[in-house]
Protein backbone atom coordinates (compact mmCIF):
# COMPACT_ATOMS: atom_id res chain seq x y z
CA UNK A 1 0.00 0.00 0.00
CA UNK A 2 2.80 2.34 0.99
CA UNK A 3 4.53 1.52 -2.27
CA UNK A 4 1.41 2.45 -4.16
CA UNK A 5 1.42 5.84 -2.45
CA UNK A 6 5.01 6.40 -3.48
CA UNK A 7 4.32 5.41 -7.07
CA UNK A 8 1.31 7.70 -7.14
CA UNK A 9 3.35 10.58 -5.73
CA UNK A 10 6.08 9.95 -8.30
CA UNK A 11 3.58 10.03 -11.13
CA UNK A 12 2.15 13.29 -9.82
CA UNK A 13 5.61 14.83 -9.56
CA UNK A 14 6.60 13.78 -13.04
CA UNK A 15 3.33 15.09 -14.46
CA UNK A 16 3.69 18.47 -12.82
CA UNK A 17 7.40 18.91 -13.45
CA UNK A 18 7.41 18.06 -17.12
CA UNK A 19 4.81 19.01 -19.66
CA UNK A 20 3.60 16.15 -21.76
CA UNK A 21 4.44 16.16 -25.43
CA UNK A 22 2.92 14.22 -28.27
CA UNK A 23 5.63 12.88 -30.53
CA UNK A 24 5.26 13.21 -34.29
CA UNK A 25 3.11 10.37 -35.53
CA UNK A 26 5.37 9.74 -38.48
CA UNK A 27 8.89 8.86 -37.36
CA UNK A 28 11.98 9.51 -39.43
CA UNK A 29 13.61 6.31 -40.61
CA UNK A 30 16.93 5.50 -42.21
CA UNK A 31 16.69 4.74 -45.93
CA UNK A 32 16.92 1.12 -47.06
CA UNK A 33 19.07 2.02 -50.06
CA UNK A 34 20.81 5.32 -50.44
CA UNK A 35 21.07 5.67 -54.20
CA UNK A 36 22.76 9.04 -54.01
CA UNK A 37 25.90 10.53 -52.55
CA UNK A 38 26.78 14.03 -51.41
CA UNK A 39 29.74 15.33 -53.36
CA UNK A 40 31.60 18.37 -51.99
CA UNK A 41 31.66 21.10 -54.65
CA UNK A 42 32.50 24.24 -52.66
CA UNK A 43 34.78 23.81 -49.65
CA UNK A 44 35.85 25.91 -46.69
CA UNK A 45 32.83 28.00 -45.88
CA UNK A 46 32.07 28.50 -42.23
CA UNK A 47 28.31 29.18 -42.22
CA UNK A 48 26.87 29.08 -45.76
CA UNK A 49 23.43 30.49 -44.92
CA UNK A 50 21.80 30.79 -48.32
CA UNK A 51 22.43 29.76 -51.93
CA UNK A 52 21.14 31.15 -55.23
CA UNK A 53 22.07 30.07 -58.75
CA UNK A 54 22.74 32.56 -61.53
CA UNK A 55 21.61 31.67 -65.08
CA UNK A 56 25.14 30.46 -65.95
CA UNK A 57 24.77 27.96 -63.08
CA UNK A 58 27.41 29.75 -60.99
CA UNK A 59 26.50 30.18 -57.35
CA UNK A 60 25.96 33.06 -54.97
CA UNK A 61 26.45 32.06 -51.34
CA UNK A 62 25.80 34.19 -48.27
CA UNK A 63 28.20 33.60 -45.41
CA UNK A 64 26.62 34.46 -42.08
CA UNK A 65 29.46 36.66 -40.86
CA UNK A 66 28.82 39.11 -43.71
CA UNK A 67 30.40 37.86 -46.90
CA UNK A 68 28.73 37.31 -50.27
CA UNK A 69 30.63 34.70 -52.27
CA UNK A 70 30.36 34.18 -56.02
CA UNK A 71 31.49 30.66 -56.91
CA UNK A 72 32.26 30.18 -60.58
CA UNK A 73 34.50 27.74 -62.43
CA UNK A 74 35.94 26.45 -59.20
CA UNK A 75 36.88 29.88 -57.85
CA UNK A 76 35.42 31.87 -54.98
CA UNK A 77 35.16 35.62 -55.42
CA UNK A 78 34.10 37.90 -52.60
CA UNK A 79 31.47 40.39 -53.78
CA UNK A 80 32.06 43.96 -52.63
CA UNK A 81 29.47 46.56 -51.73
CA UNK A 82 27.50 44.28 -49.42
CA UNK A 83 25.46 46.15 -46.78
CA UNK A 84 26.76 46.49 -43.25
CA UNK A 85 25.74 43.35 -41.41
CA UNK A 86 24.91 43.17 -37.68
CA UNK A 87 26.51 39.89 -36.70
CA UNK A 88 25.19 38.78 -33.36
CA UNK A 89 23.67 35.55 -32.09
CA UNK A 90 21.64 34.00 -34.88
CA UNK A 91 21.75 37.18 -36.96
CA UNK A 92 24.01 37.89 -39.90
CA UNK A 93 23.91 37.64 -43.67
CA UNK A 94 21.02 35.25 -44.33
CA UNK A 95 18.74 34.48 -47.28
CA UNK A 96 19.40 35.16 -50.95
CA UNK A 97 16.94 34.82 -53.84
CA UNK A 98 16.88 35.91 -57.48
CA UNK A 99 13.88 37.71 -58.96
CA UNK A 100 11.84 35.28 -61.11
CA UNK A 101 12.67 37.51 -64.11
CA UNK A 102 16.32 37.90 -63.13
CA UNK A 103 17.50 37.43 -66.68
CA UNK A 104 15.70 40.57 -67.80
CA UNK A 105 15.88 42.77 -64.67
CA UNK A 106 18.96 41.58 -62.74
CA UNK A 107 17.46 41.98 -59.24
CA UNK A 108 18.91 39.94 -56.39
CA UNK A 109 17.09 39.91 -53.04
CA UNK A 110 18.62 39.13 -49.68
CA UNK A 111 17.93 39.35 -45.98
CA UNK A 112 20.37 40.31 -43.25
CA UNK A 113 20.52 41.57 -39.70
CA UNK A 114 20.96 45.33 -39.70
CA UNK A 115 21.69 47.94 -37.01
CA UNK A 116 20.07 50.69 -39.11
CA UNK A 117 17.31 52.69 -37.49
CA UNK A 118 16.37 53.51 -33.95
CA UNK A 119 17.64 51.79 -30.86
CA UNK A 120 20.60 49.65 -29.85
CA UNK A 121 21.03 46.29 -31.48
CA UNK A 122 19.64 45.13 -34.77
CA UNK A 123 16.76 43.60 -36.65
CA UNK A 124 16.09 41.89 -39.97
CA UNK A 125 16.27 43.87 -43.21
CA UNK A 126 15.41 42.99 -46.82
CA UNK A 127 17.43 44.52 -49.63
CA UNK A 128 17.55 44.20 -53.39
CA UNK A 129 20.54 45.02 -55.56
CA UNK A 130 22.18 44.20 -58.88
CA UNK A 131 25.51 42.59 -59.52
CA UNK A 132 28.00 44.50 -61.64
CA UNK A 133 31.68 43.49 -61.90
CA UNK A 134 31.64 41.68 -58.59
CA UNK A 135 30.05 44.64 -56.83
CA UNK A 136 26.51 45.14 -55.57
CA UNK A 137 24.97 48.25 -57.13
CA UNK A 138 21.58 49.99 -57.12
CA UNK A 139 21.01 48.85 -53.55
CA UNK A 140 17.53 49.44 -52.15
CA UNK A 141 16.40 48.57 -48.64
CA UNK A 142 12.86 47.28 -49.13
CA UNK A 143 12.03 46.55 -45.51
CA UNK A 144 13.62 46.93 -42.11
CA UNK A 145 11.92 45.47 -39.04
CA UNK A 146 11.90 47.61 -35.92
CA UNK A 147 12.65 48.22 -33.14
CA UNK A 148 16.27 47.10 -32.90
CA UNK A 149 17.15 44.78 -30.04
CA UNK A 150 20.36 43.25 -28.71
CA UNK A 151 18.66 39.88 -28.32
CA UNK A 152 20.39 37.11 -30.19
CA UNK A 153 17.46 35.02 -31.38
CA UNK A 154 15.01 34.56 -34.18
CA UNK A 155 15.84 36.82 -37.08
CA UNK A 156 14.26 34.38 -39.56
CA UNK A 157 14.64 34.56 -42.48
CA UNK A 158 13.90 33.33 -45.99
CA UNK A 159 12.65 34.94 -49.20
CA UNK A 160 10.32 33.55 -51.88
CA UNK A 161 8.23 34.71 -54.85
CA UNK A 162 4.84 33.34 -55.81
CA UNK A 163 3.42 32.79 -59.31
CA UNK A 164 2.04 36.36 -59.41
CA UNK A 165 5.44 37.86 -58.66
CA UNK A 166 4.74 38.89 -55.07
CA UNK A 167 7.71 38.92 -52.73
CA UNK A 168 7.35 37.00 -49.45
CA UNK A 169 9.79 36.98 -46.57
CA UNK A 170 9.87 35.80 -42.98
CA UNK A 171 11.11 37.53 -39.85
CA UNK A 172 11.29 35.64 -36.54
CA UNK A 173 9.94 37.00 -33.25
CA UNK A 174 13.38 38.18 -32.02
CA UNK A 175 13.09 36.52 -28.63
CA UNK A 176 10.01 38.56 -27.67
CA UNK A 177 7.58 35.66 -27.55
CA UNK A 178 4.88 37.43 -25.58
CA UNK A 179 5.12 40.83 -27.29
CA UNK A 180 5.61 40.35 -31.00
CA UNK A 181 4.03 37.37 -32.79
CA UNK A 182 0.37 38.01 -31.88
CA UNK A 183 0.51 41.80 -32.32
CA UNK A 184 0.07 42.99 -35.90
CA UNK A 185 1.05 46.53 -34.94
CA UNK A 186 4.54 45.20 -34.22
CA UNK A 187 7.16 43.66 -36.48
CA UNK A 188 8.61 40.17 -35.97
CA UNK A 189 7.04 36.74 -35.83
CA UNK A 190 5.45 37.40 -39.24
CA UNK A 191 5.42 36.47 -42.90
CA UNK A 192 5.41 39.60 -45.05
CA UNK A 193 4.24 40.22 -48.60
CA UNK A 194 5.34 43.09 -50.83
CA UNK A 195 5.52 43.95 -54.50
CA UNK A 196 8.93 43.22 -55.94
CA UNK A 197 9.85 46.94 -55.62
CA UNK A 198 9.04 46.98 -51.91
CA UNK A 199 5.66 48.73 -52.09
CA UNK A 200 2.77 47.33 -50.08
CA UNK A 201 0.07 45.63 -52.16
CA UNK A 202 -3.28 47.38 -51.68
CA UNK A 203 -4.98 44.05 -51.04
CA UNK A 204 -2.67 43.02 -48.20
CA UNK A 205 -4.80 41.77 -45.29
CA UNK A 206 -4.11 44.54 -42.77
CA UNK A 207 -3.89 47.65 -44.97
CA UNK A 208 -7.03 49.06 -43.36
CA UNK A 209 -6.29 48.01 -39.79
CA UNK A 210 -5.29 51.02 -37.64
CA UNK A 211 -1.57 51.07 -36.72
CA UNK A 212 -0.94 47.67 -38.29
CA UNK A 213 2.29 46.95 -40.11
CA UNK A 214 0.71 46.76 -43.52
CA UNK A 215 3.39 44.53 -45.05
CA UNK A 216 2.24 41.67 -42.79
CA UNK A 217 0.64 38.77 -44.65
CA UNK A 218 0.34 36.21 -41.80
CA UNK A 219 1.30 36.24 -38.11
CA UNK A 220 1.77 34.11 -35.01
CA UNK A 221 5.09 32.66 -36.23
CA UNK A 222 8.15 31.87 -34.13
CA UNK A 223 11.25 31.61 -36.29
CA UNK A 224 10.67 30.63 -39.92
CA UNK A 225 13.80 29.57 -41.80
CA UNK A 226 12.11 27.79 -44.68
CA UNK A 227 9.90 29.40 -47.33
CA UNK A 228 9.26 27.84 -50.73
CA UNK A 229 6.63 27.88 -53.43
CA UNK A 230 4.92 24.56 -53.98
CA UNK A 231 5.45 24.10 -57.72
CA UNK A 232 2.23 22.12 -58.10
CA UNK A 233 -0.22 24.34 -56.23
CA UNK A 234 1.59 27.69 -56.25
CA UNK A 235 1.07 27.97 -52.47
CA UNK A 236 3.83 29.31 -50.24
CA UNK A 237 5.02 26.64 -47.81
CA UNK A 238 6.83 27.61 -44.64
CA UNK A 239 8.58 25.84 -41.81
CA UNK A 240 9.58 27.29 -38.49
CA UNK A 241 11.60 26.38 -35.44
CA UNK A 242 9.56 25.49 -32.38
CA UNK A 243 11.03 25.72 -28.89
CA UNK A 244 11.73 22.22 -27.49
CA UNK A 245 9.61 20.22 -29.91
CA UNK A 246 6.94 21.82 -32.05
CA UNK A 247 8.80 22.75 -35.24
CA UNK A 248 6.09 23.20 -37.85
CA UNK A 249 5.30 23.06 -41.55
CA UNK A 250 2.58 25.53 -42.55
CA UNK A 251 0.93 26.63 -45.76
CA UNK A 252 0.84 30.41 -45.61
CA UNK A 253 -2.58 31.98 -45.96
CA UNK A 254 -3.54 35.60 -46.19
CA UNK A 255 -4.26 37.28 -42.85
CA UNK A 256 -4.15 34.04 -40.89
CA UNK A 257 -2.86 33.58 -37.35
CA UNK A 258 -0.55 30.58 -36.98
CA UNK A 259 -0.86 30.59 -33.23
CA UNK A 260 2.58 31.10 -31.67
CA UNK A 261 2.79 31.17 -28.66
CA UNK A 262 -0.89 30.68 -27.82
CA UNK A 263 -0.97 27.21 -29.33
CA UNK A 264 2.07 25.02 -29.79
CA UNK A 265 3.19 21.40 -29.82
CA UNK A 266 6.40 22.49 -28.12
CA UNK A 267 7.45 23.13 -24.53
CA UNK A 268 10.03 25.42 -22.93
CA UNK A 269 13.67 24.39 -23.11
CA UNK A 270 13.50 23.85 -19.36
CA UNK A 271 10.78 21.21 -19.85
CA UNK A 272 8.01 23.34 -18.39
CA UNK A 273 5.08 24.37 -20.52
CA UNK A 274 3.99 27.85 -21.57
CA UNK A 275 0.64 26.81 -23.02
CA UNK A 276 -1.74 23.93 -22.40
CA UNK A 277 -3.37 24.01 -25.78
CA UNK A 278 -2.37 22.87 -29.22
CA UNK A 279 -5.40 24.20 -31.04
CA UNK A 280 -7.76 27.12 -30.87
CA UNK A 281 -10.46 28.55 -33.06
CA UNK A 282 -9.17 31.28 -35.32
CA UNK A 283 -5.67 29.82 -35.31
CA UNK A 284 -4.19 27.62 -38.00
CA UNK A 285 -3.03 24.06 -37.41
CA UNK A 286 0.32 23.11 -38.89
CA UNK A 287 0.36 20.69 -41.84
CA UNK A 288 2.95 18.79 -39.87
CA UNK A 289 4.85 19.21 -36.60
CA UNK A 290 8.13 17.78 -35.40
CA UNK A 291 8.46 16.41 -31.87
CA UNK A 292 11.32 16.12 -31.12
CA UNK A 293 12.60 19.19 -32.98
CA UNK A 294 14.97 18.69 -35.87
CA UNK A 295 15.78 22.44 -36.04
CA UNK A 296 14.70 22.89 -39.67
CA UNK A 297 16.58 25.19 -42.03
CA UNK A 298 16.13 25.46 -45.79
CA UNK A 299 13.42 23.77 -47.84
CA UNK A 300 13.05 22.52 -51.41
CA UNK A 301 10.50 20.62 -53.49
CA UNK A 302 11.98 18.00 -55.78
CA UNK A 303 10.72 18.26 -59.36
CA UNK A 304 13.85 17.38 -61.30
CA UNK A 305 14.18 14.17 -63.28
CA UNK A 306 17.59 13.54 -61.68
CA UNK A 307 15.84 11.96 -58.69
CA UNK A 308 13.00 9.79 -59.97
CA UNK A 309 12.27 8.25 -56.52
CA UNK A 310 12.00 11.66 -54.89
CA UNK A 311 9.49 13.32 -57.25
CA UNK A 312 7.23 15.75 -55.43
CA UNK A 313 9.00 15.18 -52.12
CA UNK A 314 9.92 17.97 -49.75
CA UNK A 315 13.51 18.25 -48.54
CA UNK A 316 14.26 19.99 -45.24
CA UNK A 317 17.67 20.50 -43.61
CA UNK A 318 18.19 19.53 -39.99
CA UNK A 319 20.62 21.69 -38.05
CA UNK A 320 20.25 19.65 -34.92
CA UNK A 321 20.50 16.10 -36.18
CA UNK A 322 22.78 16.92 -39.11
CA UNK A 323 20.93 15.23 -41.93
CA UNK A 324 18.65 16.06 -44.83
CA UNK A 325 15.05 15.07 -44.21
CA UNK A 326 12.99 13.76 -47.13
CA UNK A 327 9.26 14.09 -46.55
CA UNK A 328 6.85 12.19 -48.76
CA UNK A 329 3.53 13.98 -49.20
CA UNK A 330 0.11 12.65 -50.09
CA UNK A 331 -2.61 15.24 -50.69
CA UNK A 332 -0.42 17.78 -48.93
CA UNK A 333 0.05 15.63 -45.82
CA UNK A 334 3.31 14.11 -44.64
CA UNK A 335 3.09 10.32 -44.87
CA UNK A 336 6.74 9.32 -44.65
CA UNK A 337 10.00 10.78 -43.35
CA UNK A 338 13.49 9.63 -44.21
CA UNK A 339 16.91 10.68 -42.89
CA UNK A 340 19.23 11.20 -45.83
CA UNK A 341 23.00 11.48 -45.44
CA UNK A 342 23.09 11.10 -41.68
CA UNK A 343 26.01 12.94 -40.04
CA UNK A 344 26.52 15.12 -43.12
CA UNK A 345 26.78 18.17 -40.81
CA UNK A 346 24.53 21.02 -39.77
CA UNK A 347 22.34 21.66 -42.82
CA UNK A 348 21.61 25.35 -43.39
CA UNK A 349 20.04 25.41 -46.82
CA UNK A 350 18.84 23.13 -49.59
CA UNK A 351 17.99 24.15 -53.12
CA UNK A 352 17.12 22.54 -56.45
CA UNK A 353 19.33 24.32 -58.98
CA UNK A 354 18.45 25.16 -62.59
CA UNK A 355 20.67 22.24 -63.69
CA UNK A 356 18.23 19.94 -61.87
CA UNK A 357 20.64 18.90 -59.15
CA UNK A 358 20.06 19.43 -55.46
CA UNK A 359 22.66 21.39 -53.55
CA UNK A 360 22.96 21.47 -49.76
CA UNK A 361 24.77 24.08 -47.65
CA UNK A 362 26.52 22.61 -44.62
CA UNK A 363 28.11 24.49 -41.74
CA UNK A 364 31.85 24.05 -41.39
CA UNK A 365 32.05 22.42 -44.82
CA UNK A 366 30.53 24.29 -47.72
CA UNK A 367 28.22 23.19 -50.50
CA UNK A 368 27.55 19.59 -51.53
CA UNK A 369 25.81 18.35 -54.65
CA UNK A 370 23.54 15.30 -54.50
CA UNK A 371 24.49 12.92 -57.29
CA UNK A 372 23.51 9.35 -58.22
CA UNK A 373 25.77 6.70 -56.79
CA UNK A 374 28.12 5.26 -59.36
CA UNK B 1 48.90 45.13 20.17
CA UNK B 2 50.22 46.52 16.96
CA UNK B 3 50.50 43.05 15.43
CA UNK B 4 47.02 42.22 16.64
CA UNK B 5 45.67 45.30 14.89
CA UNK B 6 47.60 44.46 11.79
CA UNK B 7 46.29 40.92 11.71
CA UNK B 8 42.78 42.25 12.26
CA UNK B 9 43.29 44.62 9.37
CA UNK B 10 44.65 41.83 7.18
CA UNK B 11 41.79 39.55 8.12
CA UNK B 12 39.24 42.26 7.44
CA UNK B 13 40.71 43.19 4.11
CA UNK B 14 40.86 39.56 3.06
CA UNK B 15 37.25 39.09 4.09
CA UNK B 16 36.26 42.33 2.41
CA UNK B 17 38.06 41.58 -0.85
CA UNK B 18 36.69 38.07 -0.96
CA UNK B 19 33.24 39.55 -0.44
CA UNK B 20 33.71 41.98 -3.28
CA UNK B 21 35.08 39.19 -5.44
CA UNK B 22 32.00 37.14 -4.59
CA UNK B 23 29.74 40.08 -5.31
CA UNK B 24 31.46 40.76 -8.59
CA UNK B 25 31.09 37.10 -9.54
CA UNK B 26 27.46 37.03 -8.48
CA UNK B 27 26.61 40.09 -10.53
CA UNK B 28 28.58 38.86 -13.51
CA UNK B 29 26.84 35.48 -13.30
CA UNK B 30 23.45 37.17 -13.24
CA UNK B 31 24.26 39.09 -16.42
CA UNK B 32 25.80 35.92 -17.84
CA UNK B 33 22.63 33.98 -17.14
CA UNK B 34 20.68 36.42 -19.31
CA UNK B 35 23.19 36.11 -22.13
CA UNK B 36 23.05 32.34 -21.76
CA UNK B 37 19.27 32.31 -22.10
CA UNK B 38 19.50 34.47 -25.19
CA UNK B 39 22.43 32.96 -27.06
CA UNK B 40 23.30 29.50 -25.75
CA UNK B 41 20.28 27.77 -24.25
CA UNK B 42 18.58 26.60 -27.43
CA UNK B 43 21.50 24.24 -28.09
CA UNK B 44 23.17 23.66 -24.70
CA UNK B 45 19.81 23.58 -22.87
CA UNK B 46 18.86 25.17 -19.53
CA UNK B 47 20.63 22.44 -17.54
CA UNK B 48 23.83 22.79 -19.56
CA UNK B 49 23.70 19.14 -20.58
CA UNK B 50 23.63 19.79 -24.33
CA UNK B 51 22.56 17.09 -26.76
CA UNK B 52 24.52 13.87 -26.96
CA UNK B 53 26.78 13.65 -30.02
CA UNK B 54 25.61 17.08 -31.24
CA UNK B 55 26.03 19.87 -28.71
CA UNK B 56 28.68 19.20 -26.04
CA UNK B 57 27.70 19.48 -22.38
CA UNK B 58 28.77 22.49 -20.31
CA UNK B 59 27.56 20.89 -17.08
CA UNK B 60 30.41 19.09 -15.27
CA UNK B 61 32.47 19.69 -18.38
CA UNK B 62 36.14 18.76 -18.13
CA UNK B 63 36.80 20.67 -21.35
CA UNK B 64 35.41 23.92 -19.97
CA UNK B 65 37.31 23.76 -16.70
CA UNK B 66 40.62 22.59 -18.18
CA UNK B 67 40.58 24.85 -21.24
CA UNK B 68 39.84 28.31 -19.92
CA UNK B 69 41.54 30.16 -22.74
CA UNK B 70 40.17 27.97 -25.54
CA UNK B 71 36.69 28.29 -24.05
CA UNK B 72 36.92 32.09 -23.98
CA UNK B 73 38.31 32.02 -27.50
CA UNK B 74 35.38 29.86 -28.62
CA UNK B 75 32.87 32.26 -27.10
CA UNK B 76 34.64 35.18 -28.73
CA UNK B 77 35.32 33.87 -32.21
CA UNK B 78 33.24 30.71 -32.57
CA UNK B 79 34.42 27.10 -32.58
CA UNK B 80 35.05 24.45 -35.16
CA UNK B 81 36.74 21.07 -35.33
CA UNK B 82 36.87 18.05 -33.09
CA UNK B 83 36.95 18.40 -29.32
CA UNK B 84 36.63 15.78 -26.59
CA UNK B 85 34.30 16.54 -23.70
CA UNK B 86 34.00 14.11 -20.80
CA UNK B 87 35.47 11.36 -22.96
CA UNK B 88 33.11 11.88 -25.89
CA UNK B 89 34.06 13.38 -29.23
CA UNK B 90 32.16 16.31 -30.74
CA UNK B 91 32.74 17.77 -34.17
CA UNK B 92 30.37 20.60 -34.94
CA UNK B 93 30.38 24.29 -35.65
CA UNK B 94 29.52 27.07 -33.25
CA UNK B 95 29.18 30.33 -35.15
CA UNK B 96 30.80 33.46 -33.73
CA UNK B 97 28.21 34.88 -31.34
CA UNK B 98 28.92 38.58 -31.77
CA UNK B 99 29.22 39.15 -28.02
CA UNK B 100 31.25 42.04 -26.62
CA UNK B 101 34.20 41.23 -24.33
CA UNK B 102 32.29 42.06 -21.15
CA UNK B 103 29.43 39.79 -22.27
CA UNK B 104 31.89 36.95 -22.97
CA UNK B 105 33.32 37.38 -19.45
CA UNK B 106 29.82 37.34 -17.92
CA UNK B 107 28.63 34.23 -19.73
CA UNK B 108 31.95 32.50 -19.05
CA UNK B 109 31.54 33.25 -15.32
CA UNK B 110 28.02 31.89 -15.47
CA UNK B 111 28.76 28.62 -17.25
CA UNK B 112 31.97 27.90 -15.36
CA UNK B 113 30.15 28.27 -12.02
CA UNK B 114 26.91 26.49 -12.79
CA UNK B 115 25.68 22.88 -12.97
CA UNK B 116 28.49 21.44 -10.86
CA UNK B 117 31.25 23.56 -12.38
CA UNK B 118 33.47 25.66 -10.12
CA UNK B 119 35.89 28.34 -11.25
CA UNK B 120 37.58 30.34 -8.51
CA UNK B 121 39.23 32.87 -10.76
CA UNK B 122 36.86 35.56 -12.01
CA UNK B 123 36.92 36.04 -15.79
CA UNK B 124 37.25 39.76 -16.52
CA UNK B 125 36.67 41.89 -19.57
CA UNK B 126 40.43 42.68 -19.57
CA UNK B 127 41.30 38.98 -19.71
CA UNK B 128 38.87 38.40 -22.58
CA UNK B 129 40.19 41.37 -24.52
CA UNK B 130 43.73 39.93 -24.47
CA UNK B 131 42.69 36.67 -26.10
CA UNK B 132 43.23 36.84 -29.84
CA UNK B 133 42.16 34.63 -32.70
Amino acid sequence: MKQLHIIFALILISLSACAQQIESEIKATSPVNENYTAELVVSDINIPWGIAFLPDNSMLITEKSGELIHFKNGTKTSISGVPEIYVRGQGGFMAIKLHPNYETNGWIYFSYASAEGEGDGGNTAIMRAKLNNNTLVEKQVLYKASPNTKKGQHFGSRIEFDNDGYLYFSIGERGERDENPQDITRDCGKIYRLHDDGTVPTDNPFVNTPNAKTAIYSYGHRNPQGLIKNPETGDIWEHEHGPQGGDEINIIKKGKNFGWPVISYGINYSGTSFTDITEKEGMEQPEFYWVPSIAPSGMAFVTSNKYPEWQGNLLVGSLKFEYLERLTLENGKVVKREKLFEKMGRVRDVIQAPDGFIYVAIEGKGIVKIVPQK
Amino acid sequence: MKSALLSLFVTLSVVFSSFSQTDALKESMERGHEIYTDFCMSCHLPNGKGVEKVYPPLANSDYLIKNREASIKGLKYGMQGEITVNGKKYNSVMAPLGLSDDEVADVMNYISNSWGNKNNKLVTEAEVSKIKK
